[in-house]
């Protein structure tokens, strides 16, 4: 437990923030679920899907939200826990502490699974509030979507262990998050690409989080819903050894 | 209580190569119970790698760290659980207010709340930030920001401080205000590491030093008897001479030694007095005498030059 006082001076330099940036981290899922939702909604009523036809605004719901997961999670994994480790050297301060290294890299990895977590919630009530969503399932959804964000954080800290600068985070984004948000069926059904690329779009992290999540939002239960969440819980675990493993070798070296 | 025959910690035989470059080859020392030691030593002689390798930061290539009776890395933790450290840069929290940077700081130890809400307003009256206790680091000097830099690494009540050029960067009254604080430390009974580039600092609190080159130790010793081991007792300078050949070659047989930096000539003698003598009859050279000192031992030991790469 070396790595909770850690988590803990997160969650204290965040709670000065909280109001401001979870107004951010709404805002954003809100105005796409709201444009494209409505207006797209209204065009494309209702989609296919293996659960059978479902409107379009649920359709988009269930997908964005597991983005808005994957997006808060790397942007606090990347930016905020860069900053922290290279700019602002709170890491050296801290491993002059009792703590080691692996205590931190398992902090952040969690901070930034929590605020992925509590932006999606603060999303959820929304979606609630404005009715979009109905199904009790939704409550498994809730810890699901926390293994989305422990995923994404930690596939974000070996590009975070890698990194020598800010502008190498807009790389990860634009090569890799925003294809797969394409590829995984948020706004699409994946059945709509050609077959090749489905094969392959099947195994990103995104498309095994939307397999498990979507079916929630219709008050279904998930098919192959261990293989998934089997499929996930090892990117998250191969991906957090990789972190940790490239982190430890960053410090090793001269600095 | 303090007895200084024990080692609060020992290094043997530390090696540390980063590719081809080796940076510190083969240094051994121990740090007594009560005592400064001072680290000193041009850019580049290895001395931050030593202190990353003392806290288990860098894993050495060869030799061994004890402390505490406990070996690095193996108890990293519960060395580092006595220990308090000023780095070379402020790693505050920018953040966090003065009290929130020490109560965090206490966290990483396990300490509760109770034992920090006592600790606290006393290490903030010692590193004199009481009226600052609500301001954040960006809105302190630098000398305050080392301070409470000080004060947090005193959060744990460390046996052992390490401190990686504490005054870098300071004005003179700030450095005083830090001299000050660490000899009332070494006066309580704590133990002080610390690397430094200035040589008054050095000799003025340090009980034994030791110099370090090109990653390996080349003197150690008291600053006083380090310096009547290696250098003569007295030095004169002469300043922007015209005809330095000719005054160097008249004024050479009365001194002991002679250096030579620019435009200035160091004449160093056990007794000057053939100097100043000499010295007299030429009074339109501008000179100056007066005794050894670290600096000059310093710089004999490790050479005038500019070291490339540094």
């Amino acid at each position: 437990m070396r790595w909770w006082p850690v988590f803990l001076r997160n969650f204290r330099v965040w709670k000065k923030l909280a109001i401001p940036s979870l107004v951010g981290n709404i805002a954003e899922p809100l105005m796409w679920l709201i444009a494209f939702g409505y207006g797209m909604g209204a065009l494309v009523g209702e989609v296919k899907t293996s659960e059978g036809r479902v409107p379009y605004l649920l359709f988009l719901a269930s997908g964005s939200i597991c983005m808005s997961a994957m997006n808060a999670a790397s942007f606090e994994a990347l930016y905020s826990v860069f900053s922290r480790m290279h700019v602002q050297k709170t890491w050296d301060g801290i491993l002059n502490a009792p703590i080691r290294l692996q205590d931190i890299v398992l902090a952040e990895m969690f901070w930034a699974a929590f605020k992925s977590i509590f932006s999606v919630s603060a999303i959820l009530c929304v979606m609630g509030l404005l009715g979009v969503i109905h199904s009790p399932k939704i409550i498994l959804a809730w810890p699901l979507l926390l293994l989305v964000g422990v995923t994404f954080s930690s596939l974000a800290l070996i590009f975070n262990a890698l990194a020598n600068g800010y502008d190498f985070f807009t790389y990860y984004f634009t090569l890799f998050l925003t294809p797969m948000t394409f590829l995984s069926g948020v706004f699409f059904p994946q059945e709509q690409l050609p077959i090749w690329v489905q094969k392959i779009a099947y195994f990103l992290p995104l498309s095994q989080s939307i397999a498990l999540v979507r079916p929630l939002f219709f008050d279904e239960w998930p098919t192959d819903w261990a293989l998934h969440l089997g499929l996930l819980v090892l990117y998250a675990c191969c991906a957090y050894a990789i972190a940790l493993h490239l982190t430890q070798r960053r410090f090793m070296r001269a600095n | 209580m303090i007895n200084p025959e024990v080692n609060l910690l020992s290094c043997v035989g530390l090696k540390k190569s980063f590719g081809p470059l080796c940076v510190v080859n083969g240094v051994s020392f121990e740090i007594r119970q009560g005592e400064c030691l001072g680290v000193i030593g041009p850019n580049g002689a290895g001395k931050t790698t030593i202190l990353k390798m003392l806290l288990g930061q860098l894993s050495p290539d060869g030799g061994r760290v004890s402390a505490f009776g406990a070996q690095m890395p193996e108890d990293a933790l519960f060395i580092k659980n006595h220990l308090g450290v000023v780095s070379q840069f402020d790693t505050l929290d920018p953040d966090f207010t003065c009290v929130e940077n020490l109560e965090v700081f206490g966290a990483y130890f396990g300490l509760s709340r109770k034992i920090l809400s006592e600790r606290i307003p006393k290490l903030l009256e010692f590193a004199a930030l009481l009226a600052k206790a609500k301001e954040k680091p960006g809105e302190l000097s630098g000398g305050m920001r080392r301070r409470l830099s000080l004060a947090r690494a005193l959060v744990n009540d460390p046996q052992l401080l390490l401190l990686d050029e504490p005054t870098t960067g300071l004005d003179p009254q700030a450095r005083h205000l830090m001299w000050e604080r660490l000899q009332s430390l070494v006066r309580e009974g704590k133990s002080i590491l610390l690397t430094t580039h200035f040589m008054d600092e050095a000799e003025r609190l340090c009980d034994r030093l030791i110099v370090l080159d090109q990653g390996q130790k080349i003197a150690e010793g008291a600053p006083k008897e380090l310096i009547g081991q290696h250098l003569e007792k007295s030095v004169i300078e002469v300043f922007a001479i015209t005809d330095k050949e000719s005054l160097m070659h008249s004024l050479s047989p009365h001194a002991q030694r002679v250096e030579e930096s620019g435009e200035t000539v160091f004449f160093y003698a056990d007794d000057p007095s053939a100097l100043l003598h000499a010295l007299s009859g030429m009074p339109q050279l501008r000179t100056l005498h007066r005794p050894a000192n670290l600096e000059d031992l310093f710089l004999k030991l490790t050479g005038r030059q500019i070291r490339e790469g540094a």
